[in-house]
């Protein structure tokens, strides 16, 4: 019984995630099935490999807001340096523009101290302007065809994008369960002082996570182009925001010093499946905005009253 | 030789203030001196009332929702749902327009708006929720509200030449444009309310030192409750205009106001962490924003220029808000 209670109070986005497969399963006779499973996978990809070094940055105590511009930017610069560079050397250009706008953020954060918030909010507002000064607003079309048939090709009848997504979310919760690294981040976001103090290189640490953050925003926005085969200057907005509210129902607190990549793995899916299922129910989207607003303070009211049963509020 | 003479004139190094300290200080007022300056030599149409007015008046909205949300966040707390808000107000108050007419539609407007704005100061101020995540959930909710009463269709105004609800947007008092006036005469009021009241005075006390303000007797809850229900009320004087000005809505009409108002709030200097900051600050800040959009466009460069402008400034400006507090320039991880 206290072991129930536990996940319930842990990971309650898990018993979420449970409820709506039970109740869709039963209200849509389309839902239930490996096909439509697989389709939930590839939606929730786009925003759950972001969402992932979402899940890095703010157990560190930090937060990224930029990822949305990033989406756009890597795109842009994958599918429209393909004419001149081919395929690999645009998908390369893209990848590094996201290591380099993470690196940028991590450095201006632990050079100048200013906060993760404040410094990537001005990141968002200047990548968004540099992809419509180098898109000059324009979409860009990829005309080689093999690009948009890797965003739909399978292997072992799995789809490539669904496992990219897993083996991802696996390789993640390795480093951060079993790694100096990963237990630095805990670390760094319980008490930064204090990790300064034992040894740990705070601001390089941060630099790190940061430019995983970057990298795997550009991943996502390079995904999310072979998927369309297109950008458009305009890709990822509002993204920051629900990889935000993704990361926050799986339990991640925003102070940092606690979360999980199986808690953001369910999130991810709790987001996908509640459009999935809405889409199949034929409900109006704009419902599943309000659903995933209030989930999302219920279950901040949850965490809180449970932190402060058990801890007295000390984890915040 | 220098540190000699120096040691002649005791107290003189306490008033000598560093570089780094002067920018502190009185960076944002710099930052403003020096838009102006520039702007004016490199084009010709910069510096002229008319200009002055056209920006103040692009600043408008923004600058509108921003005072409010300068209380919010001198509270010690974010609110990342006002772009949403002003959306639902804008869309609200022009559907209504038609149904109940102008003079119903405003207060009904102004009330609905207000109740959301309680609902956010009920969960933040009573329930003390972390605000960035309720915030962050009352933005794609309301976002949903106004999709789910529009049916996703846009609203306008059927008869847009003959409604006297057009003066908040589009008309002009003595030659300054009524929503340029509103902005301002909310900024002046608010400031005074903020230096020269007790409820001012609170709001720095419970963002600055929360602890320290409940033990001196200040109700917290209704301190935060009473902000979020002045940004939720500068938002829908901020609608006002909008609907007024554009005599239609799109449904996401605000989308992504809410981090602009934020940036304009920052650049003014005002503390995330709460406790200190001021309206003037604000106002300068998004002054500043917008003569720099302003400016841009005159000198030629398309209008998205301003966005990696933008981002500079933010954080050069509070760089240095931050090592003039420091006292260096780096910081020590």
């Amino acid at each position: 019984m206290k072991s129930i209670f536990d996940i319930i109070t842990k990971q309650p986005i898990w018993i979420f995630v449970l409820i709506c497969i039970i109740f869709f399963s039963f209200s849509s006779p389309f839902f239930f099935d490996l096909s439509n499973f697989t389709n939930i996978l590839i939606q929730a990809s786009t925003i759950g490999v972001i969402a992932i070094g979402m899940t890095f940055v703010m157990i560190n105590g930090n937060i990224d807001l930029s990822v949305g511009a990033t989406v756009a930017l890597a795109a842009s610069l994958a599918v429209g340096l393909q004419p001149q560079l081919g395929i690999t050397g645009a998908v390369f250009v893209g990848l590094l523009s996201g290591v380099l706008i993470g690196g940028l953020n991590g450095i201006i954060a632990w050079k100048t101290g200013v906060d993760a918030f404040i410094v990537t909010l001005g990141a968002m507002i200047g990548v968004r302007g540099l992809v419509f000064i180098y898109t000059g607003e324009q979409s860009f079309y990829a005309h080689d065809l093999a690009y948009s048939d890797f965003g739909a090709s399978s292997l072992f009848s799995v789809p490539v994008l669904a496992l990219i997504f897993i083996f991802l979310i696996i390789l993640s919760h390795l480093v951060l369960k079993y790694t100096i690294h990963g237990r630095n981040v805990f670390a760094v976001g319980g008490n930064r002082i204090a990790a300064k103090e034992a040894g740990i290189r705070v601001g390089p640490h941060m630099l790190v996570n940061f430019i995983l953050i970057g990298f795997l925003a550009a991943l996502s926005g390079v995904l999310l182009s072979t998927q369309m085969g297109a950008s458009t200057p305009n890709l990822g907005r509002n993204y920051e925001l629900w990889t935000i509210t993704a990361v926050v129902l799986g339990g991640t607190r925003l102070t940092g010093g606690y979360g999980s990549i199986i808690g953001t793995f369910g999130g991810v899916l709790a987001i996908a499946i509640l459009r999935n299922g809405m889409n199949l129910l034929q409900v109006p989207s704009f419902f599943v905005l309000i659903i995933l607003g209030s989930i999302l303070i219920i279950v901040l009211f949850i965490d809180k009253r449970f932190s402060e049963q058990q801890g007295h509020g000390v984890r915040a | 030789m220098k540190a000699l003479l120096d040691s002649f004139k005791p107290g003189l190094k306490d008033k000598e203030i560093s570089p780094l300290q002067f920018f502190g200080k009185h960076g944002i007022s710099v930052a403003l001196v020096l838009c102006v300056v520039i702007f004016s030599l490199a084009t010709e149409n910069f510096l002229s009332a008319d200009n002055f007015l056209t920006v103040v008046m692009q600043a408008s909205i923004i600058g509108t929702i921003a005072i409010g949300v300068t209380f919010v966040v001198i509270g010690g707390n974010l609110d990342l749902s006002v772009g949403s808000l002003l959306s639902f107000a804008t869309v609200l108050v022009v559907d209504l327009h038609d149904k109940v007419g102008p003079g119903m539609a405003i207060p009904l407007m102004f009330v609905f708006t207000l109740l959301i704005g309680s609902i956010n100061g009920f969960l933040i101020g009573y329930l003390r929720l972390n605000s960035l995540i309720v915030t962050l959930g009352m933005l794609s909710a309301i976002q949903g509200i106004t999709l789910v009463y529009t049916g996703g269709k846009n609203v306008d105004i059927s008869d847009q030449e003959n409604t006297w609800f057009a003066f908040f947007g589009r008309e002009e008092i003595f030659g300054i444009p009524v929503p340029a006036l509103i902005f301002i005469v909310l900024g002046i009021i608010l400031q005074i309310v903020l230096l020269k009241t007790g409820f001012g005075r609170k709001i720095f006390a419970v963002g600055g030192n929360e602890t320290a303000a409940l033990f001196s007797g200040l109700r917290r809850k209704r301190l935060v409750f009473s902000t979020y229900l002045l940004s939720a009320f500068t938002t829908a004087c901020a609608a006002l205009i909008l609907g007024s000005r554009v005599m239609g809505s799109q449904n996401n009409v605000g989308e992504g106001y809410e981090l602009l108002v934020l940036a304009g709030v920052i650049l003014g200097g005002t503390s995330l962490l709460g406790g200190s900051g001021s309206i003037v600050r604000t106002v300068i800040g998004v002054l500043i924003l917008a003569m720099i959009q302003n400016g841009l466009l005159l000198l030629g460069y398309p209008y998205y220029t301003q966005w990696l402008v933008t981002w500079v400034v933010i954080i050069v400006a509070v760089w240095l808000d931050i090592a003039a507090k420091r006292g260096k320039l780096l910081s020590s991880y």
